[in-house]
């Protein structure tokens, strides 16, 4: 082993320096970061090449987080895919056509393959496609992208936060199923992909590929690809800067888009069971290359880019979200004198100005509301004098018509009297002048009987007489009762 | 347990997350790829690692380090040499960039000369403190910007080795204010500087006084017991946490030991080697350093110290009064010369803060 060691002075690679932050906070007391560091080689075995190791434990014990969102028209195979490269028959079971909007639905399972835990997360539309008027079609897409997204920042600036012990629903793929017509890209495909390229891996793959043959399938692909390409889409790529991975990664990026079959029943090939799907004129055996591309998506995927699609997610589209959300509420790294701004400035001065605002229109409402009440007090006031004066109103009309009503009968009364009155003058009256004639007649009738009973004529005048006034007497009464 | 740092066991659901459904698998998926993408993503990156070293002069920092990563990182100062003492406590920090089988780690090491040296060290640990929470501040305000960098280059101190002048009695009251402001902010590791001056009998004595010092005190120092995730890690930390403070001794010069050529110091009653545990506690230092729990230094800071920073700066900023300037979030505390109009005030080091700052959500600044 070398005594003495020489210290050189390499050119830095990748390593990065410290950038001139220029912060206001350099004292005395700065170390001097400015220079490259120095690269030293060391004279015997210190043992951090465990490091690697300590970084895949950790993750180990805190686990892994994937999130995978399936859009594609109902019926196209996604849960199928899905089931099939994952291995498992994750519950689920056929969806309606019927949906008036796309809804997005979220489950969430945790796989464990030897010490490896995953949280696996996938996310369905459901509805896509469906609707005859798809122009909101993606909007709800684009919304839970965004929505989780706007979790994540949310979590980031707290003041208290556990950001390693959350659960990062985040999008890290998504995977667009493309129906295998053959022909080229639909409208409703360009769209929806255009839209989300800025927000998420797009991985285009053309499902239920079992129907399109070799030759057509080629040409397909070549179509899609150019028609991507020709509208500015923007799908993943897989990185090919790692040395590892960068030819296997090459290769598959020529082969994109994956032409995939799912399954999940067993098929009997040979003498193995294998996953396939079974029609007259032969087995699509899921897991063989020259039928399909399936083992090439699940390598690509799973095994080589699952870190780097986290990655990408992290730094590259969340960072743009934030960016571009933070922007909008007004932030800015520079301020108007080109004095570099603080975050919290700019935040504090926000929070300042929206409780000046809050206060003012506090204010506002306040007065509104008195003068609503004092609008409305007034109403009830003048509807409470109206019923009183109706009140009196009617009161008094009441009065009058009872008078009117007792002078009425006080004059019917007065008729009463005066009628009784006029009817006893006029009976006196028709008692006289029945004594004269009528009298004779009866004094005859009266002396034939008295005269038959007492032949008396001088004393028949007085007996006649007196009869007479008896009778007159018995019939002024009957005529009074009459 | 510190309800910051919980442990994300597997069946246990957060509030926040959905509900999961553990499924049973029926073959082989590649999900243990994941692995093997993690650590080439790290080794492309490379890793960081700051480290500061705190103790009077004369103990053998210099040498410890360079002992520890086997490379010239500093010139050792000799006792011959006349070099003048530093009238105020400075810290002077080297970068050096140390590869091993394709690993590659950026090693920060910063240095404090002239601690604890003045005839009157009151408020010596401030300069350190301040510098600590420097480098939080700079993440912070790296980590705030609206256009931040892909990889926000980590200054924070990972690990503070504070040496322990083997007096063989107890820790002195310098020792003490020390420790006990520091372990709030940093990892601090305690080790009994030249420990060669103690036989084995009085190194477990001092050992044990210390080690009751610390608790009368209550400071913890690295691997805290609050931060304890499972069982593995309890048991690995318990045996940790009875050695410490390690017994050290640094050399860099070699010498032939039967036919080897090993580490040592030579004396004229034999040679002390720096690797063999019968000699002193070298290794098992090295080990909790930089092969096992490297990461685990990181991550404590990262998560907790980090963040308690964090949370007393931004409540701090609130609570200022919104006069007609406000231009600033109070100027992070300043080192020891300079009028910091807000700086005691908001420097998280004097013992009116409390220990961990959930605690502080009730206090208010």
């Amino acid at each position: 082993m070398a005594s003495e060691v020489a210290r050189h002075l390499l050119f830095q690679s990748h390593i990065t320096t410290k950038t001139a932050h220029t912060s206001s906070q350099v004292s005395d007391h700065e170390q001097k970061q400015k220079e490259s560091p120095r690269s030293l080689t060391m004279s015997g075995h210190v043992g951090f090449e465990s490091l690697p190791d300590q970084l895949v434990n950790r993750s180990i014990q805190q686990g892994f987080c994937f999130n995978i969102l399936c859009v594609g028209e109902t019926g196209i195979g996604k849960s199928t895919l899905i089931d099939t490269l994952f291995n498992t028959n994750f519950e689920d079971h056929e969806s309606s056509h019927f949906y008036p909007h796309v809804r997005l639905k979220a489950q969430t399972y945790e796989l464990q393959e030897s010490n490896v835990r995953l949280k696996l997360t996938i996310v369905n539309t459901v509805g896509f496609g469906d609707q005859i008027n798809k122009e909101e079609s993606y909007q709800p897409i684009v919304d839970y992208i965004d929505a989780q997204f706007e979790a994540y920042l949310q979590e980031e600036l707290k003041i208290k936060r556990s950001l390693f012990n959350y659960h990062d629903s985040r999008v890290h793929v998504c995977l667009y199923f493309i129906s295998p017509t053959g022909h080229s890209l639909k409208t409703l495909d360009l769209l929806t992909m255009k839209s989300l390229d800025s927000k998420v891996n797009i991985i285009p793959v053309i499902a239920k590929a079992d129907a399109i043959s070799k030759t057509e399938l080629q040409k397909f692909k070549i179509k899609l690809m150019s028609e991507l390409v020709s509208n500015g889409v923007q799908i993943y790529h897989f990185p090919t800067d790692d040395e590892t991975i960068a030819k296997i990664n090459a290769s598959m990026n020529g082969h994109l888009p994956f032409a995939v079959v799912g399954s999940m029943d067993e098929v009997k090939v040979g003498n193995k069971m294998v996953k396939a799907r079974q029609y007259p004129w032969g087995i699509v055996q899921v897991e063989n290359e020259n039928h399909c591309d399936f083992v090439k998506l699940r390598e690509m995927l799973i095994c080589t880019n699952m870190e780097d699609l986290r990655d990408q997610t992290h730094t590259r589209h969340y960072e743009l979200y934030r960016r571009r959300k933070l922007e909008e509420m007004g932030f800015m790294d520079v301020g108007p004198e080109n004095q570099p701004l603080s975050l919290q400035e700019t935040y504090e001065a926000k929070r300042h100005e929206f409780y000046g605002e809050r206060q003012r229109k506090e204010e506002e409402m306040k007065q509104l509301f008195v003068q609503r009440v004092k609008e409305k007090e007034a109403i009830l006031k003048e509807a409470e004098r109206e019923l009183q004066a109706k009140f009196e109103h009617l009161k008094r009309v009441h009065q009058e018509e009872k008078l009117r009503l007792e002078e009425k009968r006080r004059l019917l009364e007065e008729e009463i009297i005066a009628f009784s009155k006029k009817k006893a003058t006029s009976e006196i009256y028709q008692n006289q002048t029945f004594m004269t004639p009528g009298s004779n007649l009866r004094k005859d009738k009266d002396r034939k009987k008295i005269s038959n009973a007492q032949p008396l004529e001088g004393g028949s005048r007085r007996a006649g007489e007196s009869p007479q006034a008896g009778n007159l007497a018995s019939g002024a009464r009957p005529v009074l009762q009459r | 347990m510190d309800p910051l740092r919980q442990s994300p066991s597997p069946s246990s659901s957060e509030a926040s997350s959905p509900r999961t459904l553990s499924c049973e698998r029926l073959g082989y998926v590649g999900i243990e790829a994941v692995l093997d993408q993690l650590k080439i993503k790290a080794m492309k990156m490379g890793f960081e690692f700051n480290i500061m070293v705190v103790g009077q002069s004369g103990l053998g920092k210099s040498t410890m380090v360079n002992t520890l990563f086997k490379s010239k990182i500093w010139k050792s100062t000799m006792p011959g040499l006349r070099v003048p003492m530093p009238q105020t406590l400075q810290l002077h920090s080297m970068t050096h960039v140390i590869e091993e089988n394709g690993v590659k780690l950026k090693l920060t090491v910063t240095d404090t000369p002239g601690f604890g040296d003045q005839i009157n060290n009151d408020k010596c640990w401030d300069p350190i403190l301040g510098y600590i929470n420097e480098q939080y501040e700079r993440y912070l305000q790296e980590e705030i910007l609206i256009t931040r960098q892909r990889h926000i280059p980590d200054t924070r101190v990972h690990c503070c080795i504070y040496f322990v002048p083997p007096t063989g009695h107890c820790l002195r009251p310098l020792d003490l204010e020390f420790l006990q402001r520091l372990c709030r902010a940093v990892n601090v590791v305690p080790v009994i500087a030249r420990a060669d001056s103690l036989t084995i009998e009085e190194r477990e004595a001092f050992r044990h006084r210390i080690q009751d010092d610390l608790k009368t005190h209550s400071i913890e120092v690295y691997p805290q017991k609050c931060f304890d995730e499972d069982v593995n890690d309890k048991i690995l930390n318990s045996k940790i946490r009875e050695r410490i403070p390690f017994a050290v001794v640094g050399a860099d010069r070699e010498h032939m030991v039967n036919g080897r050529c090993v580490l040592g110091r030579k004396t004229k009653w034999g040679i002390i080697e720096v690797e063999n545990m019968a000699h002193c506690e070298f290794p098992l230092l090295r080990d909790l350093l930089i092969r096992s729990h490297l990461q685990d230094l990181k991550d404590i800071t990262h998560n907790v110290h980090y963040e308690n920073y964090r949370i007393i700066r931004l409540k701090e900023s609130h609570a200022l009064p919104r006069g007609p300037g406000w231009v600033d979030l109070a100027p992070a505390p300043s080192p020891a010369p300079g009028p910091a109009p807000t700086g005691t005030r908001a420097s998280p080091g004097p013992a009116k803060v409390c220990r961990w700052a959930e605690d502080n959500s009730d206090e208010d600044f």
